[in-house]
């Protein structure tokens, strides 16, 4: 009898139990969406299609003319990521992280630190820095980081509850950049490593997963995509499959030559 | 003069709820950084504007990567 044909618990069941962990909270579903960039009234079909329970938003100055709430258009049954984009200094990433909860939607935070404006790398230093001061505090912290495994080191010594290094530069669409950095971070880091930023396509998301990602977060893919919410369907099963990939254990890769899948014996010019 | 949201108000002596009903904003959608502090929902009906004071009023936004 095969490993395969031995389990007992069908494919819904194993794939209804899979889950991960960020601070006291349990999330099934492996994808997180970003609501920048495109319209309020798509962000509940996209949520819906995504089937994502986790929700990126940013803290911005409230503008009285603009009176939309966005907390209006995003289901209640996700858990709400404020990220503290816009910060330049760890203590500026402390202050917003202070106003998201001020906001009243729970203790999750996204550290976003970036210093430079031309490529918007994060600023592993500061993250760090700001990682400790909001982890003390009692915040689930997901920091956003260059893949950088000394750093990844210091996030989880921090107490981050998970870490998100990018796959190319933020809103890029340019897929798998780190790809060989993401792989020593998932494969050396005891956290959920979620591949932020970059991904631009299905396929993309798929082969994160396939590495061993914990989860995707993806928001330009889906905002430039020509049709939001169907984009946002694809990279669900994108990521989907890529998680059963890496459940079931990728087939291996030969060196050299070749090897058939078909019997050996009774060729018919035997 | 009164600094919100980085523009300069003549704002001294108004009440901090009384300036978000009449500039139009949502208190159950926002949050209110006052002097660096922020404040508490129920300390808007106490908290009146004094010149110099500087004040952040932020909401959540779409935002991801």
């Amino acid at each position: 009898m095969t490993e395969s044909t031995k389990s007992t618990k069908s494919i819904e069941e194993k794939m209804a139990e899979d889950s991960f962990t960020l601070g006291s909270h349990t999330f099934h579903s492996r994808f997180i969406l970003g609501s920048g960039k495109y319209s309020l009234e798509l962000i509940d079909a996209a949520v819906r299609y995504a089937e994502a329970e986790l929700v990126t938003v940013a803290v911005r100055r409230a503008n009285t003319k603009e009176k939309e709430n966005i907390l209006d258009y995003v289901p209640k049954t996700v858990t709400l990521l404020p990220n503290t984009s816009g910060a330049r200094t760890a203590e500026e990433a402390v202050r917003i992280a202070h106003l998201a909860k001020a906001l009243g939607c729970g203790d999750f935070i996204k550290i976003e630190i970036m210093r430079d404006s031309k490529y918007l790398l994060p600023d592993n230093n500061e993250t760090i820095r700001a990682t400790e001061m909001l982890a003390k505090e009692g915040f689930v912290v997901l920091p956003y980081m260059y893949p950088d495994l000394y750093a990844a080191r210091a996030l989880v010594d921090a107490g981050a509850a998970a870490v998100m290094p990018l796959a190319a530069p933020i809103g890029s669409n340019k897929g798998l950049a780190t790809k060989e950095f993401l792989q020593i971070l998932i494969d050396e880091i005891d956290l959920p490593i979620i591949v932020d930023a970059g991904i631009g396509k299905p396929s993309e998301a798929c082969a994160a997963m396939e590495m061993g990602a914990a989860a995707i977060m993806a928001n330009t893919a889906l905002a430039t995509a020509g049709d939001v919410p169907l984009m946002a369907s694809a990279m669900r099963d994108a990521i989907r499959a890529g998680r059963k990939a890496y459940l079931s254990g990728l087939g291996r890769v030969l060196t050299r030559g070749a090897a058939a899948s078909d019997p050996l014996t009774g060729f018919l010019h035997d | 003069m009164v600094t919100i949201n980085g523009e300069a108000q003549a704002k001294d002596g108004t009440m901090l709820l009384d300036f978000l009903k009449e500039a139009g904003y949502d208190s159950r959608a926002i949050a209110v950084e006052y002097n660096g502090a922020i404040l508490a929902k129920d300390a808007y009906e106490t908290t009146s504007f004094r010149a110099g004071d500087v004040v952040e009023i932020v909401c959540f936004m779409g935002g991801g990567a």
